[in-house]
């Protein structure tokens, strides 16, 4: 039953990037060349790392808000050890992404300790950490990193944008990890139904903090990425980012209630948003009007794939 | 489970006042911390009691407590909107745009509530009937209002509104329209949550929806129809925003919606649905509007005040969880 409903989901969703990609290829001939998509790679790395270990948070049936505040915290904690502090460049990336860890337990502290669900535990560390990074940075920017720092969000490797490499190793990893090991089952088992994965001597807490904590990590990770592609930290950094990723996990067929999902899932969602995006905006369509675009998207795929498993599964 | 928390909790003690304080345990605290705010930063800046500032803490931020009067309704019932702040902003704009184009004042007032009804009860459709998650639901909501106003105004300011139409800077025996609707609203809709049968199934509904149906609430329909009224107070809240300036910048107030549920929630709503007053959801409107200006007599950078709020949810909700674990 799961696989059928899983499979007509991919079907739709399939069906929708062909619509879309053969719609917007119509409107540009600029939307089919290689430097258009290596650029849009480039663009869409950060959504996508963290849609990575989003994917892990919602399959346990959890929601993680506060990843663009920790983007932005991680940011901002950048330019502070840096340029404030005065530590080497790879020593305060190590550390930003390390707060982005710390940031991410103390997300999954609160909600496994204290049983505060994730929606609301998340939307107050999303304020406490876009808070921080306001509170830090007190709205002054970093700017002036060395040339060798933007080969990670400006540079190519292979004549694929750096970070484009980093984007698809984790994916895979995120992929093998959720498929192949007992980590991965226990992640679904969870979703699916908790208590019987505790019962069944699935340590749930555990599972949770490390999924919480890797959402945290990556969006450092993500941070350090961006700062590295924009040459600058600002505090209002990854402001919104937990829409972009969450629309791209619950698009690619991962189930909002949990139990359900898949990393390749994830992906084809992430590369709908993407085209979506800039073939819109190709197509002369401003920036705003595409978020209205992508609003009504993750609502009428969540309504199309509500309909037919209702349908199919009675 | 359902049960203890669908009513408000009584304790042993047989004393009224032991009883009351137990009932609305949350919202006397948040009435002491309010009081001792005012002593304290009063005592340390005297300007921080004077009317001028009282006034903008009151009727500046009036608009937050009624948005967060329907967010507690919507809450109650187990649900959660986070496009309000969108919302808000759209509503704000249809009101101004209608004022300056020479529509008449009643209609540029009553419009952009119709309208926010409008919206909040598709969500509603959504929610209830499609069974699509309400986060799920108002996150894309809030990108397509949001998107669709810049995109529709291009963040342009509306002027010359006409002084008829700014009813935020009216005044009833000395006293600033926006705290009138606040006081009232609450007043009323706080009658409505306890003593009216549809007040009570919110609470049926948030506590156990299943158990709901089975005493013969029709869920569904309530479910939209709560949306529907989260709707019309955000429609007010919008038109006294719209209001109490010259002028409007056709913009989403950045973090509003945040704000709105920081209020519901930090005022005793319970995420979990079921329980909660909209007395409280007011009272914490207040304070965490009260704790902004605070930060600025105090000397405190007002780029704080974001960590202020997260934390303020994050004692409220760990404090709460430990009560539940404590009652039972």
């Amino acid at each position: 039953m799961t696989l059928r409903s899983f499979l007509r989901h991919e079907a739709v969703l399939g069906l929708m990037l062909v619509i879309v990609l053969f719609l917007l290829a119509q409107q540009s001939d600029k939307f089919f060349t290689t430097a258009n998509i290596l650029n849009q790679g480039r663009l869409m790395t950060e959504v996508g790392l963290i849609a990575l270990p989003m994917t892990f948070v919602i399959i346990t049936g959890g929601i993680d808000l506060s990843v663009g505040s920790i983007l932005g915290l991680c940011a901002i904690l950048l330019g502070v050890f840096w340029h404030n502090l005065g530590l080497p460049l790879p020593v305060a990336m190590v550390l930003a992404i390390v707060v982005g860890g710390i940031a991410g337990l103390v997300n999954g502290l609160i909600i496994t300790r204290f049983k505060v669900p994730p929606l609301i535990a998340t939307l107050a560390t999303l304020a406490l950490y876009r808070g921080l990074a306001e509170g830090i940075s007190q709205a002054r920017s970093v700017r002036g990193y060395p040339d060798w720092f933007f080969v990670l969000g400006q540079g190519e490797v292979l004549g694929v944008p750096t970070q484009l490499w980093i984007l698809v190793i984790f994916a895979i990893i995120a992929a093998a990890i959720l498929g192949l090991t007992t980590f991965g089952r226990a992640t679904y088992a969870v979703g699916a139904n908790e208590t019987a994965a505790r019962f069944s001597g699935i340590n749930v807490d555990r599972t949770k903090l490390l999924i919480y904590t890797g959402a945290g990590l990556i969006s450092g990770l993500a941070a350090v990425i961006f700062v590295s592609r924009v040459s600058t930290t600002r505090s209002d950094m990854g402001t919104g980012v937990e829409l972009d990723v969450i629309t791209a996990v619950v698009l690619g067929g991962t189930s909002i209630f949990g139990g359900r999902g898949t990393i390749i899932g994830t992906a084809v969602g992430l590369i709908l948003v993407q085209a979506l995006k800039n073939g819109l905006a190709l197509s002369g369509v401003k920036g705003d009007g595409t978020i209205v675009v992508i609003g009504l998207v993750l609502i009428l795929a969540i309504l199309a794939t509500n309909l037919f498993s209702r349908n199919g599964d009675g | 489970m359902s049960l203890d928390i669908a009513a408000p909790r009584r304790s042993a003690s047989t004393g009224i006042f032991a009883r009351t304080i137990s009932t609305y345990g949350q919202e006397f605290i948040i009435l002491a911390a309010i009081v001792a705010l005012f002593v304290v930063v009063g005592l340390i800046a005297p300007r921080f009691v004077s009317q001028t500032n009282l006034t903008s803490i009151f009727s500046g931020n009036a608009y937050i407590a009624v948005a967060a009067i329907g967010m507690s309704m919507v809450i109650i019932s187990g649900h959660i909107d986070v496009s309000v702040g969108s919302l808000i902003g759209v509503l704000a704009t249809i009101a101004g745009t209608l004022a300056v184009n020479g529509y008449p004042i009643w209609f540029a007032w009553c419009a952009p509530i119709a309208v926010g009804m409008v919206i909040t009860s598709l969500i509603g459709v959504l929610v209830a009937y499609v069974r699509i998650p309400s986060i799920v639901v108002t996150l894309g909501m809030l990108s397509i209002l949001k998107g669709g106003l810049i995109s529709v105004t291009g963040g342009a300011w509306i002027t010359n509104l006409p002084p008829d139409f700014l009813i935020a800077q009216f005044r009833l025996f000395g006293v600033p329209s926006p705290v009138w609707f606040m006081l009232g609203l609450t007043l009323v809709a706080a009658i409505f949550m306890r003593y009216t049968a549809f007040g009570r199934s919110i609470y049926a509904i948030g506590g156990n929806a299943e158990a709901a149906r089975v005493a013969g609430i029709r869920v569904e329909r309530q479910t939209v129809a709560i949306f529907a009224i989260h709707g019309f107070f955000a429609g007010i809240a919008a038109i006294l925003f719209a209001t109490q300036l010259q002028v409007i910048q056709s913009t989403v107030p950045a973090g509003l919606e945040l704000t709105v549920i920081t209020a519901s929630v930090v005022g005793g709503v319970s995420i979990l649905g079921g329980t909660g007053t909209v007395v409280g959801s007011t009272l914490a409107a207040i304070l965490f509007a009260a704790i902004g200006s605070s930060l600025i007599f105090l000397n405190v950078s007002a780029y704080w005040l974001r960590s202020v709020q997260g934390l303020l949810i994050l004692a409220t909700v760990l404090a709460d969880m430990a009560r539940r674990r404590g009652v039972k």
